[in-house]
């Protein structure tokens, strides 16, 4: 999958932090599954936008489930995938509209480059522009959810609808996997003694950032269910 | 009624619904037996609603006692286009509930996403022939030929079974209406959606009371929907309502007219050792029923059913596995949307039996007294009318015997969501996307 390379390098790095993460070989590919879940959601949020009159039942559980990987992706402090093809650019400076979630692919091309509401003061800091992904902890840990978004959309928004396909086709294989792992998963992932190079990054995110993080997705929701 | 052990169904009455239509408007999307069983209605995604009912039994034929034949079909619903929202209203028949037959017409409820109808169903076999003034054709006669008077006679013709619409209960619900509930003093009926219940007097189509309201001011703050409701079966003051959390609340109506508040609220605490991202959705309810008695109420969720107590909120009194191999299966039932099914469940007429729906067409049954269950198939292939039915097992791993299925097999487009049960006797409806099945316990 498209952040696997990354995904060992970060794994490298805690080990190589104290010998290991927990001890169980698969953490750094729960960490992995977790995110593909994640995008599965969010995919899945905007194609029930797309359809007739959205199930809302299945709306606010997806997006729920959103929530809840996202609160423990936050606890972790592991903002940690990205995509390769992302480092190559510069950082989107800007937020995620919250509009952008609930458009097709096409418009969202159309309107990428347009100007977005301000920040908020709080979420000014984590924007770098040319921020060494991996390096900066504590800025990665509050950007993280809005780099994974953008890259989402990204992904979604550069490629045709076929490749959409392609992008989850590979991963189809590795959901069996995903099923043994996330369905046996107790909610606390590896963290702590296992990161310690990011551990007083992990403690510093104030939980504006955080809120904010939530706030924008609960904006998500809020435009998703008020269809 | 019968307390034979659970593995004696026999006759099958297959009975495919077809139409001249596309194919997918007769994916049968609800089914339920009349307060007598005399009558099974179902209701289908192109919003047809055909009423099947039980031949009387004959001292001539005894073998053929209690088959069900098309008694009366009609269009209950229409597609239409909600124009401030650019969004096309399904005509998809959600929920049929029949009101008890005071007189000697049958009357029903049926509901889509946004419109509950009430429909009268009746028979006429005598029309009146004679007329004085109109000619048999209906045409009025020249005054000046009628010199004579006479009295239109009854005679009897065919028997025609007619359905008219009665009430149309419209406009009072933003959200898809999941849930119908007559209500026991007859009078009333409640239709539920996402976030809101409504209060209906049958005689009263342009208003309805608001019982139950948990749409959050601020949308953003949505967490949970209601995902079912059902009126107490004999407190006309007491209904239930289950939501997406996995809880159910009891509320009485008396306590005050916005039912927010709820009387009792039914919660099982959370295993932590089966704790994932899937917990919340596979604990969603997707349908609650009152026993016959009223002292419990059954709900489903994904992969279990529950059977609580009304007087013990703090956890159900049991507990039957569906098909607990798919736990492991989650993630790939999640890709495929197969774990937002909503599958229903139902009471036998003694409150003994409790029946739901799994996939690759199979049913489960589990006796409440024996706690003995069974795993049955609705399909043409393994059944032929008046065969028994035969057990089937799922193999779990490890070495699959010869008549077990492996999981991996199973067919998830398969899904058995609506069944029903005759009020007293053993025979059960079986919907399995466009056949309708029909068990029977077995005569000798």
């Amino acid at each position: 999958m498209f952040a696997r390379g990354l995904k060992r390098k970060s794994t490298e790095d805690a080990e190589d932090g104290d010998g290991g993460v927990a001890g169980v070989p698969a953490a750094p590919s729960y960490t992995l599954q977790r995110q593909s879940l994640l995008d599965m959601s969010l995919v899945k949020l905007q194609l029930c936008h797309m359809l007739v009159e959205p199930n809302l039942c299945r709306s606010v559980l997806i997006a729920n489930t959103v929530r809840q990987i996202q609160e423990e992706m936050t606890q972790d402090g592991t903002w940690r995938v990205v995509a390769p093809q992302a480092a190559g650019r510069a950082p989107l400076d800007r937020l995620v509209s919250t509009e952008i979630l609930c458009r097709s692919g096409r418009e969202q091309e159309g309107e990428g480059d347009g100007p977005l509401p301000d920040p908020a003061p709080g979420q000014a800091p984590r924007r770098p522009q040319s921020s060494p992904w991996g390096l900066d902890g504590s800025r990665e840990g509050r950007g993280g959810f809005q780099k994974s978004l953008d890259h989402i959309f990204e992904t979604l928004e550069n490629k045709t609808p076929g490749s959409v396909e392609e992008l989850f086709s590979d991963v189809d294989s590795s959901y069996y996997d995903l099923d043994a792992v996330l369905t046996g998963m107790v909610g606390g992932a590896p963290s702590g003694p296992g990161l310690p190079a990011f551990a007083p990054a992990a403690a510093a995110p104030p939980s504006s950032t955080c809120r904010s993080d939530l706030g924008e997705l609960e904006h998500a929701v809020e435009i998703l269910v008020e269809t | 009624m019968s307390t034979r052990p659970i593995s004696y169904l026999a006759k099958i009455f297959l009975l495919t619904l077809t139409s001249s239509k596309h194919q997918q408007s007769d994916i049968i999307s609800t089914v339920e037996f009349n307060h007598t069983g005399e009558l099974l209605a179902t209701g289908d995604k192109g919003g047809r609603v055909v009423i099947f009912q039980r031949e009387q039994e004959s001292k001539n034929q005894v073998h053929r006692r209690g088959e069900y034949n098309v008694y009366s079909t009609f269009q209950s619903h229409e597609p239409e286009f909600d124009y401030l929202k650019s969004l096309e209203i399904e005509e998809k028949i959600n929920k049929i509930r029949w009101l008890p037959q005071q007189n000697a017409a049958y009357f029903l409820l049926s509901t889509n996403d946004k419109t509950v109808k009430l429909w009268k169903v009746s028979e006429r076999d005598k029309r009146p022939e004679g007329y004085n003034l109109k000619d048999e054709e209906g045409r009025l006669r020249d005054p000046a030929t009628i010199t004579t008077l006479r009295v239109p006679v009854l005679r009897p013709m065919d028997l025609m079974v007619e359905a008219t619409p009665r009430r149309v209960f419209a406009n009072a619900h933003t959200y898809h209406i999941n849930s119908i509930s007559v209500n026991s003093d007859y009078e009333t009926y409640m239709s539920a959606d996402d976030l809101r219940i409504n209060l209906w007097n049958f005689e009263i189509t342009n208003q309805s009371f608001n019982i139950v309201d948990i749409k959050p001011a601020n949308m953003e703050e949505l967490t949970e929907v209601i995902t079912a409701a059902e009126f107490h079966p004999h407190h006309c003051n007491t209904f239930v309502y289950s939501s997406s959390k996995g809880t159910i609340r009891l509320c009485d109506m008396r306590a005050s007219a916005l039912c927010d508040r709820h009387t009792k609220f039914f919660e099982e605490p959370e295993d932590p050792s089966n704790r994932s991202f899937f917990s919340e959705i596979i604990s969603s309810i997707s349908d609650v029923k009152f026993s016959h008695s009223g002292r419990y109420i059954m709900t489903r969720d994904y992969l279990t059913v529950k059977v609580w107590d009304l007087n013990m909120e703090n956890r159900p009194i049991e507990t039957y596995q569906v098909h607990d191999y798919l736990r492991s299966k989650l993630c790939s039932l999640y890709e495929n949307d197969c774990i937002f099914d909503k599958f229903e469940c139902v009471w036998n007429g003694s409150d003994s039996v409790i029946m739901t729906g799994s996939y690759n067409n199979f049913f489960r049954m589990f006796d409440r007294n024996t706690k003995r269950d069974v795993t049955l198939e609705a399909s043409r292939e393994n059944s032929k009318p008046r065969a028994i039915l035969k057990p089937r097992k799922v193999c779990v791993g490890g070495k699959r015997r010869k008549d077990e299925i492996s999981v991996d097999s199973l067919d998830f487009s398969k899904k058995i969501l609506h069944t029903a049960w005759h009020p007293s006797e053993n025979i059960i409806a079986v919907a399995a996307t466009n056949n309708l099945y029909i068990f029977q316990d077995k005569v000798n």
